[in-house]
């Protein structure tokens, strides 16, 4: 991966994504550098999670390519890079949370102490480590996003793609994850993750705006709401989209 | 590796579940021995009513039969009608007149058997010698369909837990997590495989043992040619329910297969004979992997075959599992293009 030293870490170029006949992302294209919090906002039924599948090769696009740090997708090997939260917390219920962790790791490669320590230290980034040995059928919905958030972090990828990350967690500990996401941003990972909570859209270094599977603005949160001449994020969001309905 | 991280999972998860335990090892085991009380009983005796005075003929039957003796055929007839006798005989001009109840026609063969037999008996007294092939005079029907039972249910209870647990791994989301990690789909199918064959295998064993042991069903072949067939096509029917759980979208659409997947089988396995049956609906018991592994185990259990005689069965089934594994694989390609 030598040549692929300097390129980005997503590069999505003219991607078209239909299911039947309806178009669900058109035509977009868009390059997240390495070391970038990027934050994928929208309503939701606007894409965002079908984005998210394409960049990870889970899905494949109708047309228009993604590459992942210089390398096309879909690859086998490229779902190694990435550390990956769905939406929906894809625990199993009758497993504790420290043997959920246990097997999410030992697919990605990692056994023996180096496995042990990685879920002490996922787990205690995330809060969980007096949970660890419960069956998370006992946890509150926000433990479980947390554990979920921590089996991405696992093997230490250089990506991490997070669809809704913080629903049903509590505004500190909220805060605090936000905080650990910036801090491993300034050890180079690069970071994707989509929201619709808006204060939390502020917090990324720059924003996609994705609308109908239009890409409407990609910028850093002050530029968007200069650019729609507004005072926050929100705003911003109901300006640009309207203008788009307009111009369509 | 990964495999191996998939095994160790569905163990610890079989483990906790303790229902779905007991649903797979007990609950073959109470069924076989409730289908042994129902049709292994002592033999059932006809209630026969006799009009008129007490003849040879009644002295003869009295060792098979309830005999009650009535002075007219009303008498009996209003018995008969009243469900208290299964069959009337009078004598008229000498020869004996015999009215059945009727409704059940096991009830009705039984009581004509008897009366044949008595009337051999009291006629000549030369009853032809009988030989038996395979079998023998005490073999009761269970011994006969017991082996088809035992394969049926290996097939059921496994068939509906592989659909549920990989439907549930479909709608809980963590298909699609897996599939996000650097598994291939081949290690997905191979590893349920693996998982789930070690508690087939350990169902396979309970119910030989306890169909033979316990339950005191004919054996005659070799135990590890039961557990083969057993093992097999448990496997048939776990890759076959992973394989149609792709279609059903909810625990009820699993159950939906019962009446379409797991009926028709029973039907064409064995259980009811198929000799009466149109010629070309025979023909599809072929396409059914119940009507191998049920001709395997009667083989082994009653006629004591071997494994060359019932390779043909080990072939087919073999085959099936693969083929569905290879579907499987295939399947999986809805949620993950590579």
């Amino acid at each position: 991966m030598e040549k692929s030293e300097t390129k980005p870490a997503v590069d999505v170029s003219r991607i078209v994504r239909r299911f039947g006949d309806r178009t669900v992302l058109d035509d977009i294209t868009l390059t997240v550098p390495r070391g970038e919090l990027f934050g994928l906002l929208g309503p939701s039924g606007s894409g965002k999670t079908t984005m998210i599948k394409l960049i990870t090769g889970i899905d494949k696009a109708d047309s228009g390519k993604v590459e992942l740090f210089g390398e096309l997708m879909p690859q086998l090997k490229m779902l190694q890079t990435f550390g990956y939260m769905a939406q929906s917390d894809a625990l199993y219920q009758e497993l504790t949370g420290k043997e959920n962790m246990a097997f999410y790791g030992s697919l990605y490669g990692l056994s023996g102490k180096s496995l042990a320590s990685r879920i002490q230290s996922a787990a205690s980034l995330v809060n969980l480590t007096d949970h660890l040995n419960k069956q998370t059928s006992a946890y509150s919905g926000g433990m479980k996003r947390r554990l979920s958030l921590a089996i991405a972090l696992l093997h230490e990828p250089q990506l991490l793609v997070l669809d809704e990350p913080t629903v049903g967690i509590d505004p500190v500990l909220r805060k605090a994850i936000w905080n650990e996401l910036t801090a491993l941003t300034q050890q180079g990972v690069t970071i994707i993750v989509t929201t619709h909570v808006m204060d939390e859209a502020e917090k990324c270094d720059r924003l996609g705006l994705i609308r109908d599977g239009k890409l409407i603005a990609v910028d850093t949160p002050q530029a968007i709401i200069d650019m729609a001449g507004v005072q926050t994020i929100e705003e911003a969001f109901i300006t640009l989209g309207g203008r788009q309905e307009e111009r369509s | 590796m990964r495999i191996r991280a998939l095994v160790i999972r569905i163990i610890r998860q079989f483990v906790r579940d303790k229902r779905t335990l007991a649903l797979l090892f007990l609950a073959p085991l109470l069924i076989l021995s409730l289908t042994k009380l129902v049709f292994d009983g002592r033999t059932v005796s006809p209630d026969i009513g006799l009009v008129g005075s007490a003849s040879a003929l009644a002295e003869k039957l009295e060792e098979q039969a309830d005999i009650t003796v009535f002075d007219t055929f009303e008498e009996a007839d209003q018995q008969l009608k009243n469900g208290k006798l299964d069959a009337i005989i009078q004598l008229k001009d000498n020869k004996p007149d015999v009215t059945l109840e009727g409704s059940d026609p096991s009830v009705s063969r039984s009581t004509q058997l008897v009366l044949q037999k008595a009337m051999q008996q009291s006629a000549t007294g030369d009853a032809p010698a009988v030989h038996y092939l395979y079998g023998g005079p005490n073999m009761a029907s269970f011994d006969s369909f017991g082996p088809v039972l035992i394969g049926f249910f290996s097939f059921f209870f496994v068939f509906l837990l592989a659909g549920v647990s990989f439907l549930r791994e479909r709608t809980s989301g963590t298909l699609e997590r897996l599939l996000a990690t650097p598994i291939r789909r081949s290690e997905i199918v191979l590893g349920y495989l693996a998982g789930f064959g070690i508690f087939t295998l350990i169902q396979a064993s309970l119910i030989a043992w306890f169909s033979v042991q316990v339950l005191g069903m004919s054996m005659t072949g070799h135990i590890v040619n039961m557990l083969l067939i057993n093992l097999l096509l448990s496997l048939t029917a776990l890759t076959l329910g992973t394989l149609l759980s792709s279609f059903a979208s909810s625990e009820f659409q699993i159950i939906q297969f019962i009446p379409v997947i797991i009926v028709p089988q029973a039907f064409f396995s064995g259980l009811f004979n198929l000799d009466a049956m149109n010629p070309v609906l025979q023909k599809l018991s072929y396409i059914m992997p119940l009507y191998y592994g049920a001709d395997a185990m009667r083989g082994i259990m009653i006629r004591g075959e071997g494994i060359s005689d019932i390779q043909l069965d080990i072939y087919v089934l073999a085959g099936l599992s693969i083929l569905f594994a290879i579907l499987n694989v295939i399947a999986l390609k809805k949620h993950r293009r590579m």
